[in-house]
């Protein structure tokens, strides 16, 4: 039987395509000024599908369930063009780790820096290195490990990996512990214009090996400047391997930073994150951990200070798939003026992830009347024996406290500070670095002292 | 102890004071000297809470009229850590549990800042962690409650004895227990009363917040005064206080009332 079909029809399947195609005109921008470069053989191959992939997407919006607090609209007012490579004589101590001096990957707007990088003295089965570095066989182990987490078909890694042109490769051999943290440093040097660079990462850990890793995001100069930070990390963690990571993100105040973390975890292994982010006009991260294997630990806390009209969004999945995981979550936002925190922690315990016992708790410190939290724990249980907790509190500094602090001669507003960075503490003193750990406090101490200083006026 | 011709450290005179438009102090006129310790009674909600945190500058309270000289300055020209610095201490009824600030840490900051207050350099944390372990011996405090944060899962006896660890270190001129004994069993109160009597000498002043008589048995009066209504109605020795046990406190507050009627 055939239908007839109207010519209206045929009419209104044209509408509906024309629409379709220029239906993110935006974000095929975006995706142009990445695929800008080229890259060899299975590598461009990666490339094309995910842009293909990407091609018939749309920036989400505030009518998509996971962007539904997270306004992109300021994104999308900019045009960003791919950011070029640029040269940095000299790395200041600030920038550095002492504990990491020779095991440091600088990267400079998404590009790999040589001359900044500092791999020459590399413990025995470690690899640090970037994709120009790797010999032929030794770039096509990659396949099975490169954009092949789960959860990559998501609009910004999709579109990172579209753009794949340069990466920071952490491999660790079986068995091996490496004393010294690993740093990645990522940072932003910016043009005239806007920019767009696409920081990628890849940490493999193998079986019994266990890695600290540092993941810095920075900006270089001129933070008035606008850009667009799209990165992804991808950590692999090998049964009974350990990797402690810390992720640090700071840049400028005009900037917009949306990064994946993408973990997937074999049995037996254990993973934790420490998520340190401020500065930035714009900030997500999507931390994501895929269980692949049973009796896995994994810890995940974190600490957002943002001011002025910031937004900072943390969205986490703890998808799990096996039995006998243990998962512990503590992520602190301190917020002032009229910024805006979102947190979203859900966590998938299906049938198969009996004994689970996972927690989960989101704390939250206002400073100001119009600063603003949206938070959501998202819990999704259909194993019968499990334990599972979550909870997120609200609060501001109680007039009683500061009395109480003047009480014995501490001045209001450095009572105030005090109370703020005892709050921030809980999360700071976890970082195993003293460079920094110090660092990050001093930070935080000058963010909010700012904050004061503005209120006062 | 009473002292003849001891220096009047603080005068209160026509004290008024309200919070959020609620009058609470309708006119306190209280003379302490050194050496002096005071008890204020009264009922609940009399006002003796609200006067001890009137004297220590707690900003909720607006004060409305009167004066408070303590040692010859306006106290309700400073904020409360001028106060503390100049040498006011206040044990709260309510110590606070303040997360993520080291005991220790909390302890040198505030003793610092009395010492800069009176010209002298600020210990630094060798010296004063022998200074403290001195201190420690006054309140029979363990020295891990030292390196936990501040009062965070005290228990109530606990708090009042950091509070008094506290007093001990500041060595306040005018020191203002504002219902110490409320929440303790009888082995605390006995430290802690204790504790207080080995810190009161001639060259300070103790006033006591109570609702109760038996913190009296243990840190015994000079005076007992008695507030109703937001006023001091009536003043006396020691005795008072076991005739305000005897015959509570219904029959003072009655004749306040006539009083204020007449």
């Amino acid at each position: 039987m055939s239908i007839p079909v109207s010519p209206d029809a045929i009419f209104d399947g044209l509408r509906l395509s024309v629409n379709y195609s220029d239906k993110d005109m935006y974000l095929h921008e975006l995706l142009s000024q990445v695929s800008q470069t080229k890259s060899l053989g299975w590598l461009q191959e990666l490339r094309d599908r995910a842009a293909h992939w990407v091609s018939h997407e749309t920036i989400p919006n505030s009518r998509n369930e996971e962007w539904r607090f997270t306004e992109l609209a300021s994104l999308r007012q900019t045009k960003f063009q791919l950011a070029q490579k640029q040269a940095i004589a000299h790395l200041p101590e600030e920038f550095t780790l002492p504990e990491s001096a020779h095991t440091r990957l600088v990267f400079i707007n998404g590009i790999y820096s040589a001359d900044l990088s500092n791999i020459s003295d590399l413990p025995a089965g470690v690899s640090l290195s970037n994709i120009s570095q790797l010999p032929e066989n030794e770039l096509d182990e990659l396949k099975q490990y490169l954009a092949q987490a789960e959860g990559n078909l998501e609009v910004f890694t999709a579109l990172n990996t579209a753009g794949l042109n340069d990466l920071a490769l952490v491999r660790v051999k079986p068995h091996v512990v490496v004393e010294s943290p690993i740093h990645v440093l990522f940072i932003s040097s910016m043009a005239e214009t806007p920019t767009i660079s696409q920081p990628r990462c890849l940490v493999i850990a193998e079986d019994g090996s266990q890695l600290s890793l540092v993941e810095e995001y920075a900006n270089w100069d001129a933070p008035q400047v606008s850009y667009f930070t799209n990165s992804v990390t991808e950590i692999w963690i090998a049964k009974n391997a350990q990797v402690n990571h810390t992720r640090v993100v700071r840049e400028g105040a005009e900037s917009f930073h949306i990064g994946k973390t993408a973990v997937t975890q074999s049995r037996h292994s254990r993973y934790s994150c420490l998520a340190i982010a401020f500065g930035c006009q714009l900030s997500r991260h999507n931390l994501e951990i895929w269980q692949t294997g049973a009796q896995t630990e994994t810890t995940l806390n974190g600490l957002t200070v943002i001011g002025s009209r910031q937004l900072a969004d943390t969205h986490s999945t703890i998808a799990l798939n096996h039995p006998h995981a243990v998962s512990r979550q503590l992520h602190k936002f301190i917020i002032s003026d009229r910024a805006h925190g979102v947190f979203n922690g859900k966590i998938l315990v299906p049938k198969a992830a009996q004994l689970t016992d996972a927690s989960q708790l989101n704390r939250n410190l206002l400073l100001s009347p119009k600063a603003r939290i949206d938070t959501k724990p998202q819990l999704e249980i259909t194993a019968d024996n499990v334990k599972c907790a979550h909870g997120a509190t609200v609060s501001q500094l109680e007039d009683e406290e500061i009395f109480y602090l003047q009480a014995r001669g501490i001045k209001a507003d450095d009572a105030r500070n005090l109370l703020v960075n005892a709050f921030a503490q809980e999360i700071l003193h976890q970082i195993p670095f003293p460079s920094l750990r110090n660092n990050l406090i001093q930070r935080v101490r000058g963010n909010r002292e700012q904050g004061t200083g503005r209120k006062r006026e | 102890m009473i002292l003849e011709n001891s220096q009047v450290i603080l005068s209160v005179r026509d004290l008024t004071a309200e919070i959020n438009g609620n009058p609470i102090l309708q006119g306190v006129n209280l003379e302490v000297r050194l050496g002096e310790i005071h008890a204020i009674m009264g009922p609940n909600g009399s006002g003796k809470s609200t006067f001890s945190k009137v004297l220590a500058g707690h900003p909720a309270y607006t004060v409305t009229g009167g004066e408070v000289i303590f040692q010859g300055q306006n106290l309700l020209e400073i904020a409360a850590e001028e106060r503390a610095r100049a040498g006011i201490f206040l044990a709260f009824q309510y110590p606070l549990e303040i997360p993520g600030v080291s005991n220790l840490d909390f302890l040198r900051v505030a003793y610092n800042s009395r010492r800069q207050a009176q010209g002298l350099p600020e210990l630094d944390a060798f010296d004063f962690d022998d200074l403290i372990e001195e201190k420690l011996d006054v309140v029979k405090m363990n020295p891990a409650f030292l390196s936990r944060s501040l009062n965070e899962g005290f228990s109530g006896g606990e708090k009042k004895r950091n509070e008094i660890l506290q007093m001990a270190l500041l060595e306040p001129k005018l020191a203002i227990l504002d219902e110490t004994d409320s929440g303790l069993d009888i082995d605390a109160l006995r430290i802690i009363a204790n504790g207080v009597n080995q810190l009161t000498n001639s060259e300070n002043a103790t006033i006591m917040i109570t609702h109760y008589q038996r913190l009296l048995n243990y840190i015994v009066p000079d005076f007992v005064h008695v507030m109703s209504q937001g006023r001091i109605v009536t003043s006396s020795g020691k005795e008072l206080a076991l005739e305000l046990e005897a015959r509570g406190y219904d029959w003072l507050v009655e004749d306040a009332a006539v009083g204020v009627g007449v």
